[in-house]
């Protein structure tokens, strides 16, 4: 099953590679939307609470942006046929998504962060890194494994754009609830990581089981 | 090798396939006439183990569906109306693709691709290659991993003379697979046929001559 | 038009329902004391946090019965889990509503963050306001089903850990409320507050039964007359 993953993951960095749709529209909109937060919140420079939300939102619905796209090619070039006709395990599918979802968000970020810090965040990142790092990849995890179940979920409705962040954003609130709530104390100055143990520990909880959720059910999607 | 006894599929209230029976034997071709919404996509999407049959009784290759439609995974060559194929990839990386999803030696990917002369262009994005150059990828592509049954929809449509004959002895009556095509060419279909098959509204028979088969266009 | 119960099951269970909801209602006005700093007013708890655990119940067992209906592929299930999640966002208006009163009378704005229970029943809410626009924007009926089915499991997996974030998060609650949402009620209140959630879930079952024979009924006149039709032509 891994090795199907692999090879549908390498298949999707190829096609994006080539096609640059995702990532870059991903960080332009990030960009783009921290300029819009600057003139909306009326400030130059943020820090503690309001940067925290800030820069959590503004992830998300960049992330949004590359999860709506994610099996549109393969609806509308027959790759679920071509997966459907091969002795695989169509879990492998959900993985591959997931994976590319959850390295879309790693580049996002490498190139979102230091734009944020530059434009809008008064305490720098530097400190703030090595505790910021394990915060991201377990929120990134969890939006990876969420978003690749909901954006196959809404494939086939017929309001797709709207569907899926009507479900995900819901189903994402507790990530952003964690993520904020370890973040904050970080990009505040002069103030140390609160209860950052118990934020990791309950995003990696919703992890496993968002990702135990998704592996059970995806099969059932692709069925007929 | 398959064995179809009063299948019916549905699309909602529609019934796309009302009792559909048909015996094919290892090695023959059946041919499938009809006019368009006939149910004739149904039916290949049905053989393929894609669409489970809704009631009757249907064995494919020794799998009996839809219990065991995972049984047919691999081993079904499918050269659908869409060719299949990732835009954005060349010919190669896609058959590339398609021989790890089977678990094909890569190898093979070139031997298929040179069979279907499309060995020069291989390194050329899909979008940039021409309708029939690409229906001979799809050709490749169905009978990359060397399945016994081939399911055909219309896979002469838009060939030129030149290509129908390179593709013949792959998917065609030369390959010697099991071969279930979909056709709108009467002559040329009633030539390649050991059996046949009429369907109209979901509706089959099995159809003798030119003429039946026109009735049903009718 | 008489109305015809589907079996006697759902009689009875109608009238036990409308004997607990009048002793509810009873002990609400009659026995259970006044809270010493809110009042009257406080007495909307008792409609709104049993209404608030029965719908979310409600989606957590429609989660159990989307569990059943991807293992079987029998319909039967998934048509209980429709029913239920159904029945729970109608309810949940009402939650949303009382939460809202009960909020004003307290602390004297419509909507409180201090709030856990509400704060994480409104994203609840909004995520289940999705289950029918995704359902009937699905053509096929079968994978209607099956998606609206892996949706109540999803979501039905959702609902704890969403509570366990926002109480997480709600550190600086009110003390008060910590008290009446069941940490320490007194005696005659807790006794009148069960009363009310039994009271609350009979209600639930009732009107899910009801609906469930309901579709029933109008299923089985619909297979009826599609053979009358074919037998006429």
């Amino acid at each position: 099953m891994i090795g199907t993953a692999v090879a549908i993951l390498r298949k999707d960095l190829r096609v994006e590679v080539r096609t640059r749709e995702s990532v870059p529209a991903m960080v332009l909109f990030s960009v783009t939307v921290f300029v819009l937060f600057h003139f909306g919140l009326d400030r130059d420079s943020l820090e503690g609470d309001l940067a925290t939300g800030v820069i959590w939102v503004t992830l998300l619905l960049a992330g949004l942006l590359g999860i709506n796209r994610l099996y549109i090619a393969e609806r509308d070039q027959g790759g679920f046929t071509v997966m459907r006709l091969a002795p695989i395990d169509l879990t492998a599918l959900w993985l591959a998504k997931a994976a590319a979802l959850f390295l879309y968000m790693v580049v996002l970020e490498v190139l979102a962060l230091p734009v944020f810090d530059l434009l809008l965040l008064g305490p720098g990142l530097d400190g703030a890194l090595p505790e910021l790092l394990p915060i991201l990849l377990l929120a990134n995890v969890g939006l990876a494994a969420v978003g690749a179940l909901v954006s196959a979920l809404a494939i086939e409705t017929r309001a797709r754009d709207l569907i899926v962040p009507l479900l995900l954003l819901p189903l994402l609130v507790p990530v952003i609830i964690a993520a904020a709530q370890a973040t904050e104390p970080l990009l505040a100055a002069g103030q140390s990581p609160d209860d950052l143990a118990k934020w990791l520990g309950f995003l990696a909880l919703y992890d496993v089981v968002f990702v135990l959720v998704s592996v059970a059910v995806f099969d059932f999607l692709l069925d007929d | 090798m398959i064995t179809l006894d009063g299948v019916v599929r549905r699309y909602g209230e529609r019934v796309a396939l009302d009792g559909v029976s048909v015996r094919v034997e290892e090695g023959q071709t059946l041919v499938v006439f009809g006019p368009n919404g006939a149910g004739k996509t149904t039916l290949l999407n049905v053989l393929a183990g894609l669409l489970r049959p809704h009631a009757g009784t249907a064995a494919v290759l020794g799998a009996e569906l839809p219990r065991e439609s995972w049984k047919l995974r691999g081993k079904v060559g499918l050269l659908a109306h869409e060719p299949l194929l990732y835009r954005e990839l060349t010919p190669r990386e896609n058959l590339r693709f398609q021989a790890r999803l089977h678990g094909v030696d890569e190898a093979r990917v070139a031997v298929v691709l040179d069979a279907v002369g499309m060995g020069a262009r291989a390194d050329d994005p899909v979008s940039e290659l021409s309708r029939g150059m690409v229906q001979r990828v799809a050709a490749a592509r169905a009978v990359l991993h060397d399945p016994p049954l081939l399911l055909l929809d219309e896979p002469w449509a838009g060939l030129d003379p030149a290509a129908v004959e390179l593709l013949e002895p792959v998917v065609g009556r030369g390959s010697g697979k099991t071969r279930v095509v979909v056709t709108h060419d009467v002559a040329g279909g009633l030539r390649e046929a050991d059996t046949t098959l009429g369907l109209k509204a979901g509706v089959a028979a099995p159809v003798g001559d030119e003429a039946a088969i026109r009735d049903l266009y009718r | 038009m008489t109305s015809v119960l589907f079996g006697r099951r759902l009689g009875a269970l109608a009238w036990v329902t409308a004997a607990f909801m009048l002793a509810a209602m009873a002990l609400v006005f009659f026995y259970a004391p006044e809270d010493a700093d809110q009042g009257f007013r406080q007495k909307i708890f008792y409609v709104h946090v049993p209404m608030a655990i029965v719908t979310l119940c409600g989606f957590m067992a429609a989660a159990i019965f989307a569990i059943k209906h991807l293992r079987s592929g029998d319909s039967s299930w998934d048509v209980r889990s429709y029913v239920a999640i159904h029945l729970s966002i109608i309810l949940g208006v009402g939650v949303l509503a009382t939460g809202a009163i009960w909020a004003k009378t307290a602390w004297g704005h419509w909507w409180v963050w201090e709030e856990p229970v509400l704060v994480s029943y409104l994203i609840v809410f909004l995520l289940y306001c999705c289950y029918q626009p995704l359902r009937f924007s699905i053509a096929d009926p079968e994978r209607q089903s099956r998606y609206a089915s892996v949706f109540a499991v999803t979501a039905g997996a959702f609902v704890p850990l969403n509570f366990v974030a926002v109480r997480l998060a709600e550190q600086y609650t009110h003390p008060r409320v910590l008290s009446e949402t069941g940490g320490n009620l007194p005696g005659d209140m807790r006794f009148t507050f069960i009363v009310c959630l039994v009271a609350m879930a009979l209600l639930f079952a009732t009107l899910w039964k009801l609906e469930l024979t309901n579709k029933n009924v109008s299923q089985q006149l619909k297979r009826l007359r599609r053979r009358l039709e074919a037998q006429a032509s």
